[in-house]
């Protein structure tokens, strides 16, 4: 050991977990986030959703809001895929404690 | 029929699904994100899926022999590389050097646009977009192409995601007719 090599000041898992948690944090935020893109969207351009303007829409028109499927998307990502992928990355430092 | 400008929607809610999809697994690496099988097969069954509408658009979108070339190019390279990742995702392939397939199938794609845009940047927002999205898959196409040579850097895998979610927010963007920064050709069927 000399002035170059010293001890480690703090164990190596605490910078992996925090790393995982900062992971965990932002695959969760992804989905909420892109809900609340769709909504700031549709209050500044109110216009693009049919339900604030239905007048002489058509039935596509009805169907296919693009804030709306935006929220949509956020939603399915939400409640589909990030769950599951937050379950995995949490799995490893949860078998390693127990 | 849906107007054109709705189908783009329609594709772009699909583009930003996967956009998402790509992003959680750059976050937390293919290692972890295809744990699950349905997870790992995700984004090539959405490329397949997303190949098969281009199809559909290819056979009904009749109104310029451009758009219908165009658009049957997209279909053949999102089923081209949505095929070949759901062999490599199942193990049935295992070089990384067929990310290659992706890289051309993003280049391509890329050129399509560039080629089957007649008018220029500011014509309207809809040949603003052709541009803008036809540049931006050709610059793209370095994503997968590093990821052949490079599969171990994150950067690709980002950059791939980044992608899709550009691509997502510049076809919400779309419209059939409407201005450009303040610029829309009398031809362009509309007044600025």
């Amino acid at each position: 050991m000399n002035e170059l090599v010293t001890p480690r000041p703090q164990p190596v898992e605490e910078p992996r977990a925090a790393r995982q948690g900062l992971r965990v944090l932002v695959v969760e935020a992804l989905g909420p986030l892109t809900v609340l893109g769709g909504c700031v969207w549709a209050f500044a351009q109110p216009y693009r959703v049919t339900f604030f303007y239905p007048e002489g829409k058509d039935l596509w028109d009805w169907l296919v809001q693009p804030p709306l499927l935006v929220m949509v998307v956020g939603l399915v990502f939400a409640l589909v895929v990030a769950p599951g992928v937050v379950e995995d990355l949490e799995r490893p430092a949860e078998d390693a404690q127990g | 029929m849906p107007r054109a400008e709705t189908a783009h929607w329609l594709f772009a809610a699909g583009f930003l699904f996967l956009g998402l999809v790509l992003l959680a697994e750059a976050i937390v690496g293919p290692s972890v994100f295809r744990l699950r099988p349905w997870r790992a097969c995700l984004w090539p069954s959405l490329a397949l899926f997303a190949g098969l509408w281009l199809w559909v658009i290819t056979i009904f979108s009749t109104f310029s022999t451009l758009h219908l070339l165009a658009h049957a190019l997209w279909a053949q390279a999102a089923t081209a590389a949505g095929a070949i990742q759901l062999a490599v995702v199942r193990q049935r392939l295992t070089s990384p050097y067929w990310s290659l397939v992706t890289s051309g199938a993003l280049f391509v794609s890329g050129v399509s646009f560039l080629v089957h845009e007649q008018n220029g940047w500011l014509f309207a927002r809809s040949a603003f977009l052709h541009h803008l999205i036809g540049w931006m898959l050709v610059v793209s196409a370095v994503f997968p192409l590093g990821a052949a040579f490079r599969p171990r850097r994150a950067v690709w895998a980002f950059g791939f995601a980044a992608t899709w979610l550009a691509l997502a927010v510049m076809l919400f963007a779309d419209r059939d007719i409407a201005p450009i920064f303040g610029h829309l050709s009398d031809l362009a069927g509309g007044t600025p």
